[in-house]
């Protein structure tokens, strides 16, 4: 039997270092990667076949982040299962880092799978690796993480009406429904409701779950692995998740905590 | 003097197809991707040979790019193919984010490229496309003057690892280069050898420059004729060599003078060996609808152009 309160440790202890990354950095997202850390947590330490010494193992299944804003949430699970060692977190955003500000193919960080940070094009790197594993008839899944403001991104629906065409059963896109952007609100900014009727009527199946309750992420997962249709998981979370003075305040999309501020960010989720 | 003769007049995207398809028999690795236009880009025989490795997008550039750079990652070699309009400026931030900057194996393939598109007008015909290319780190820029040089140019950008942006056109031009000739990337092809003026022709203008080189000869300029095939890496050793020689520089290209070939060899040449430089290149204009000839006659893109061009930097030079 899965232990639920293991992972909801890790989740924890993935926050408290995406706040210490960020801090030391001095500038970055903070919001998207608390509020994805339990959807990574599970990725991490649950649903992905992965081995971490082998980054290119051929048999892995891949992750795309679409949304390169959230690259500490994704550095710091990556640090935390054995890609590299965590003392490297330090060197977010710095001068010759490989974590870069938005992740980056080319500065060969074990464990990213590919280049993001402009919007919309995560989905359709997805739909081509799903292609080339049925193309060599292998068994392993690509998921892909979108951001909800994504979704205005018109590419974002040429490449869900793709998978659906091709019968892409090895997808899973997950939505991170925080219903907040940069400007504001998405139903004020652009809204994208009804978001469900989208994906089913682009021909995909639909799930939806508390995406900060790791038990009903995991039951989404179980699920969307059985589908033989491409699968989207809106997953509602709240930007900021485990901080209660900035949960679901839009302004700290772009924002990082001074030193005392990260202190006190850190007490609030270790006293949850 | 090798004499070049028109045997044949064939399209330069005839090339690409025929050697995609021989591409298909041979590595099993290569993907065609296409976007709505499989007949106009000559795929069409690789989609029917090999349907479980071709990908067709529908009218999604943007996505079709993306979906190239996901393939190339998990070790497919991707050939996507468009008009050369949809294939760079409709797709730019894919191409730069996920294929240029991420270094990855994707053969971007543009075809109808330049005023030569003809009838469908200035909406088609693209002439800032190598400026928006070669601007890209990581970004090999290939631009082959005839239906055997784009096969063999095919052929080998499958063999090479990295972003290849390979330029074609739409209309039956002289076929003229052998096609046992070696295509290697970034070398230069010296068409023939001469003393007075070096002339640097990319794509179909390398046609006009070999008409335009026969008339200047008959006039007593002796005329070095170097084949651009590539124009990023550019062949700076051969170019330097030519004009440490002649002293004199024409260019011509089916493109914006504005980042073209001729802004690369201008480049070149004020860092290593100023000299007097002339472009045949469209002059900061959109194109019209009409035929491929004429369009080249009005344009500025014929041999009358290059053998003008030609005798003002005689003059300039001395």
């Amino acid at each position: 039997m899965l232990d639920v309160s293991i992972l909801e440790q890790k989740a924890k202890e993935i926050r408290i270092d995406v706040i210490k990354s960020l801090k030391e950095a001095g500038s970055g997202h903070l919001g998207a990667s608390l509020g994805l850390a339990d959807i990574f947590t599970v990725l991490y330490f649950y649903e992905l076949h992965h081995k971490a010494g082998v980054s290119d193992w051929h048999a892995r299944d891949r992750l795309i982040l679409s949304i390169g804003h959230a690259a500490p949430v994704l550095y710091v699970s990556l640090a935390h299962s054995g890609y590299f060692h965590p003392d490297e977190l330090k060197t977010l955003r710095k001068l010759g880092s490989r974590l870069q500000g938005h992740p980056a193919l080319c500065y060969k960080l074990p464990g990213v799978e590919t280049t993001s940070g402009s919007l919309g094009h995560g989905l359709s790197i997805a739909v081509g690796m799903a292609i080339s594993m049925i193309i060599d008839k292998t068994s392993h899944k690509v998921y892909c993480i979108l951001g909800d403001g994504e979704l205005q991104e018109g590419s974002v629906w040429e490449a869900a009406m793709s998978a659906a065409h091709y019968k892409l059963d090895n997808l899973v896109a997950i939505v991170d429904r925080n219903e907040v952007q940069i400007d504001g609100n998405t139903s004020e900014v652009m809204d994208i409701e009804n978001l469900e009727e989208k994906w089913l009527g682009f021909g995909w199946d639909v799930l939806e779950c508390n995406g900060n309750d790791i038990a009903d992420i995991i039951k989404s997962f179980n699920i969307a692995r059985e589908k033989t249709k491409p699968v989207v998981i809106i997953a509602h979370t709240k930007m900021g998740k485990g901080v209660p003075e900035i949960e679901g305040n839009y302004k700290w999309h772009g924002k990082v905590p001074n030193s005392k501020q990260a202190e006190k960010f850190i007490d609030a989720i270790i006293n949850t | 003097m090798k004499q070049y003769e028109t045997k044949e007049f064939k399209d330069t995207r005839s090339g690409f197809g025929a050697a995609l398809h021989e591409l298909g028999k041979i590595n099993d690795n290569v993907i065609a991707l296409c976007a709505d236009l499989t007949g106009s880009l000559k795929m069409d025989a690789f989609a029917k040979d090999f349907p479980e490795r071709f990908v067709q997008t529908g009218i999604a550039e943007a996505n079709m790019m993306s979906v190239a750079a996901g393939l190339s990652i998990t070790g497919k070699i991707p050939f996507a193919g468009t008009f050369a309009n949809f294939a760079t400026g409709r797709v730019y931030d894919q191409i730069r984010q996920s294929i240029a900057y991420s270094n990855k194996n994707v053969k971007i393939c543009a075809s109808h490229a330049g005023i030569t598109l003809g009838e469908d007008g200035a909406t088609h015909q693209i002439l800032e496309d190598i400026g928006l290319m070669k601007m890209l780190p990581n970004m090999i820029l290939i631009n082959p003057c005839d239906y055997n040089q784009t096969y063999m140019a095919t052929m080998a950008i499958a063999e090479y690892e990295g972003p290849v942006y390979l330029r074609f056109g739409r209309p039956k031009v002289p076929n003229f280069t052998n096609i046992d000739e070696k295509f290697e990337i970034g070398k230069a092809i010296v068409l023939k050898e001469g003393s007075d003026l070096s002339i640097f022709a990319t794509g179909h203008l390398v046609w006009e420059a070999i008409e335009a080189t026969k008339v200047l000869e008959e006039k007593g300029i002796s005329v070095e004729l170097i084949n651009i095939h590539t124009i990023k890496p550019l062949d700076a050793q051969t170019i330097l060599k030519s004009v440490a020689k002649t002293n004199a520089v024409v260019t011509a290209e089916e493109h914006m003078m504005n980042g073209g070939l001729g802004d690369s060899i201008a480049q070149l040449l004020v860092l290593e060996k100023p000299a007097p430089m002339e472009y045949v290149a469209i002059n900061d204009t959109f194109g019209e609808s009409g035929k491929p000839a004429d369009l080249m006659k009005k344009y500025g893109l014929s041999a009358e152009n290059i053998i003008a061009a030609a005798e003002r930097v005689i003059k300039r030079k001395k």
